[in-house]
């Protein structure tokens, strides 16, 4: 049987649900692929969704929502593409594959439009390939790259990050300082890797104590950076020391109560 | 009506076959009973057309020989036929947000006609996607507000002055508040109307003295807006008044029309600089007061400071009316008078202004086209004269023009007070700077908060005849929830998890609504009545405090995984 892939769409109300029955009013066929999830705004998209629908096997995710200046809620589609940008640079470190996850504009009378996107993405994800997370034994590593990645985007510093990120470039910080999108796009970054990289830490402490050098291999990271992470992980409570073996301490992950 | 959050889902599928429209296409029967397999459903059924009288009293009948507190109906889109549906369940004694729609008309059965077996398995996916999020559904109510039936009208110029009048006359209580020690706006400066070439005055004094003498209106001149709360219906105001004193009052609806100044253009064509380069606003006062010498030859030039590559960048709309208006005056006045219009553009649109045009070309008025990137020159001679050279775009050649009087045709540019009073009503304003309304099409005179609209050229640059258009629009607007009395808002709002919220504020700027504020204790709360139910603040909250009704989170999850077949883990 050739693969089919599975797209779970998120789409807004207004614009690209209302686009989609378009498509079907005007009685124009698109693969049968994609299940629709109906929203009252784009901006609706909490990053934690699209991570736990990856992570249980979706081929592709698609969020759309009204283009540009057309958004029903004024800004909610902005706020929308900040989420997707940032997912999209949270994925490229897990090793799924970032074209598994697309954003777009569809109108409410852009039912053709809908349609061929439905077909391109499908053909994409059937050239792509499956999930390595999809069916019964998905793939370990990947798939605790994407549990990190989830909560990376749980995580408080990178929310409030992505919350303040329009406001921060239109009027500037909290010290009235002009912020370029530059400058924003580099913080995030480094958030988004230190967070990262410490989820990663915790998820693989959690299973079994770790050395330093066992996390550095596992993660493929040099041990001084994975020690330095380590020392914030401490203070904040998330690790502790499990019982030292040799002369190497090993790490277990605490349970964080919310 | 009976309370359900608590009781186990007891859910009743209806699936329609829109005649063949569905049933066509997907095996309908075998969607039934696929989802009578599924967890929570109880009752499953087809029908040749759920929406029909019939087909709703089937779900009427389901829900009470079944004892169904949850429905959904598997048809078309909930776009179009969600209320009926809610209404059905309501009269059965099910609250209406405990239904849902799975749509596999629009999104299935019409989209995959050729493939009637994948149309079938995807209609079953649809289904047990509705049937997840039905389970995890809750009972809403929608908020009942009083409306207050008073308005208040930020502005005492033409354009507030008619919606005052016309809410006025429709029984509601009106306050003015104008900023100056008198009503009239830029009408007071203005001398003759076009196309009608009525008095300003004349216009002015009817209309000033008919808001004078309505006891529905009160006006408070000399006093500004300082302070305003609440929301529609209940929005609480403080103005102050030139000599310090505020005083404070209630009113259901805001009308913003405030106007808009002109831009004075100084350091341009030697405005500032030469007594005789005037802006046709005091060109306006001169010919009102019958103080124009009579000039040998007159140059207008248009488009000063409007329509720029960079900053002003829109057309202001009235200034071509406005120099033919006043070259013909000229004209009437002195018709051996040489009067030149220096254009880029002209802009006289529609039937009337067409003809004004054509009349001032009969009046000898002479129109000449430069253009952008070869603006004329204004240079000065003896005893006050000025030379005006043009490049005549159509002649392709470079003029020269004695005149004795330039008049330099400036745009109408945000007002001063504007983005004070943005941030007072919390309300935006354009990269123009003028007050920008909810939707150019849809929702052109409100602002996207409830119960403040727009009007006049606080909105946009326009001339009487609009004004006055989109004034009585706006009262038109206003006049609704005033006159329903009670409204009822969104139940689809956010509410915030006060344990768990950080008092970050990150939502507060977030929200496109104004509908999140602190409270005494530091955190986020919503004012349901005012929150639109974007979700943009539940998505993106630091710490995930924010729940969307309807939409949460575990509902939206329950949703996505049901269509990989998976469970919420």
């Amino acid at each position: 049987m050739t693969f089919e892939p599975r797209i779970v769409g998120f789409l807004c109300n207004w614009c690209s649900y209302a686009g989609a029955d378009l498509a079907g009013v005007s009685r124009i066929s698109y693969p049968t692929n994609i299940r629709i999830v109906r929203l009252m705004c784009s901006g609706r998209v909490d990053p934690v969704i699209v991570l736990e629908t990856l992570a249980q096997g979706a081929d592709g995710v698609l969020v759309a929502g009204c283009h540009i200046g057309d958004c029903h809620y004024i800004t909610g589609n902005l706020q929308a593409e900040l989420k997707i940008n940032m997912l999209k640079k949270l994925l490229a470190r897990t090793g799924l594959e970032v074209e598994r996850l697309r954003l777009e504009w569809v109108s409410a009378s852009e039912g053709g439009r809908f349609a061929e996107l439905v077909k391109d993405f499908t053909d994409q994800l059937k050239r792509l390939g499956p999930s390595p997370l999809a069916g019964d034994k998905p793939d370990k590593n990947i798939l605790a790259s994407v549990l990190a990645a989830k909560a990376t985007a749980e995580d408080f510093r990178l929310r409030l990050l992505v919350g303040r990120e329009k406001t921060m470039i239109d009027d500037g910080n909290v010290y009235g300082e002009e912020v370029s999108e530059g400058e924003l796009d580099k913080v995030l970054n480094e958030v988004i890797d230190a967070e990262y990289v410490r989820n990663r830490i915790y998820l693989l402490a959690k299973e079994e104590p770790l050395s330093v050098k066992d996390l550095s291999k596992l993660l493929d990271l040099d041990s001084q950076m994975v020690l330095r992470h380590i020392v914030v992980m401490r203070r904040r409570g998330l690790i502790t020391v499990d019982r030292v073996e040799g002369t190497s301490p090993l790490y277990t992950a605490l349970e964080v109560g919310q | 009506m009976k309370r359900v959050e608590e009781e186990t889902p007891r859910i009743g599928v209806f699936i329609c076959h829109c005649g063949i429209n569905i049933g066509g296409i997907v095996n309908v029967p075998e969607v039934v009973e696929y989802a009578k397999t599924l967890a929570g459903v109880v009752y499953a059924e087809d029908n040749l057309y759920t929406c029909s009288s019939v087909g709703i009293s089937k779900i009427k009948e389901g829900i009470a020989k079944h004892n169904l507190n949850r429905v959904i109906v598997a048809s078309c889109t909930p776009r179009t036929h969600e209320p009926l549906f809610r209404g059905a369940c309501e009269e059965a004694g099910v609250n209406k947000y405990l239904f849902e729609m799975a749509n596999i008309r629009d999104q299935c059965s019409w989209a995959h006609m050729h493939e009637p077996e994948k149309a079938t398995e995807k209609a079953k996916d649809l289904v047990r996607m509705a049937v997840a999020k039905s389970r995890l559904l809750k009972s809403l109510e929608e908020p009942e507000i009083d409306v207050t039936p008073s308005a208040l009208v930020i502005g005492g110029g033409i354009s507030g002055m008619t919606t005052a009048l016309c809410l006025a006359g429709q029984g509601f209580k009106v306050y003015i508040v104008e900023k100056e020690p008198e009503l009239g706006g830029m009408l007071r400066h203005l001398y003759k109307l076009y196309p009608t070439m009525q008095d300003a005055s004349e216009r002015l004094n009817h209309i000033v003295n008919s808001v004078k003498s309505d006891k529905g209106i009160e006006v408070l001149t000399s006093t500004v807006v300082k302070q305003v709360k609440g929301f529609i219906g209940n929005f609480e105001v403080t103005v102050q008044k030139a000599n310090g004193g505020t005083a404070n009052f209630g009113v259901g609806t805001i009308i913003v029309a405030t106007g808009a100044p002109i831009f004075e253009p100084v350091g341009m064509y030697g405005y500032g600089e030469y007594d005789n380069v005037i802006t046709q606003l005091q060109l306006e006062q001169l010919l009102k007061d019958g103080q124009l010498k009579k000039p040998k030859s007159v140059i207008m030039i248009q488009c000063v400071g409007a329509r720029e590559k960079e900053g002003r960048t829109y057309c202001s709309r009235i200034c071509c009316m406005t120099a033919i208006k006043n070259a013909m005056l000229i004209k009437d006045l002195y018709p051996d008078t040489d009067v030149h219009i220096l254009f880029r553009q002209l802009q006289t649109y529609g039937e009337h202004y067409e003809e004004h045009y054509r009349t001032a070309q009969d009046k000898g008025v002479k129109f000449i086209k430069y253009l952008q990137e070869k603006p004329p020159e204004v240079i000065s001679g003896k005893n006050g004269k000025l030379t005006v050279n043009v490049h005549h775009a159509l002649l392709d050649e470079e003029l020269k023009f004695g005149s004795d009087l330039v008049v330099l045709s400036t745009p109408l540019i945000q007002h001063e007070d504007a983005k004070k009073l943005s941030q007072i009503l919390k309300v935006p304003l354009g990269s123009d700077g003028f007050f920008f309304e909810a939707h150019v099409k849809l929702r052109p005179i409100d602002f996207a908060t409830d119960g403040i609209y727009v009007c006049g050229t606080a909105h946009s640059p326009k001339d009487t005849p609009e004004s006055v258009s989109q004034a009585l629009g706006v009262a038109s607007r206003a006049a609704i929830p005033m006159a329903l009395k009670r409204l009822r808002t969104e139940a689809i709002t956010a509410v915030v998890n006060e344990n768990l919220c950080s008092g970050c504020g990150t939502c507060l700027k977030l929200c496109p609504y104004g509908a999140i504020e602190k409270d005494e204790k530091g955190v986020a709360r919503v004012t349901e009545v005012v929150c639109k139910g974007c979700g943009v603040c539940a998505a993106t909250c630091p710490e995930r405090a924010i729940e969307m009704r309807h939409f949460t989170s575990e509902q939206v999850m329950a949703q996505a995984l049901a269509a990989l077949g998976r469970a919420v883990k």
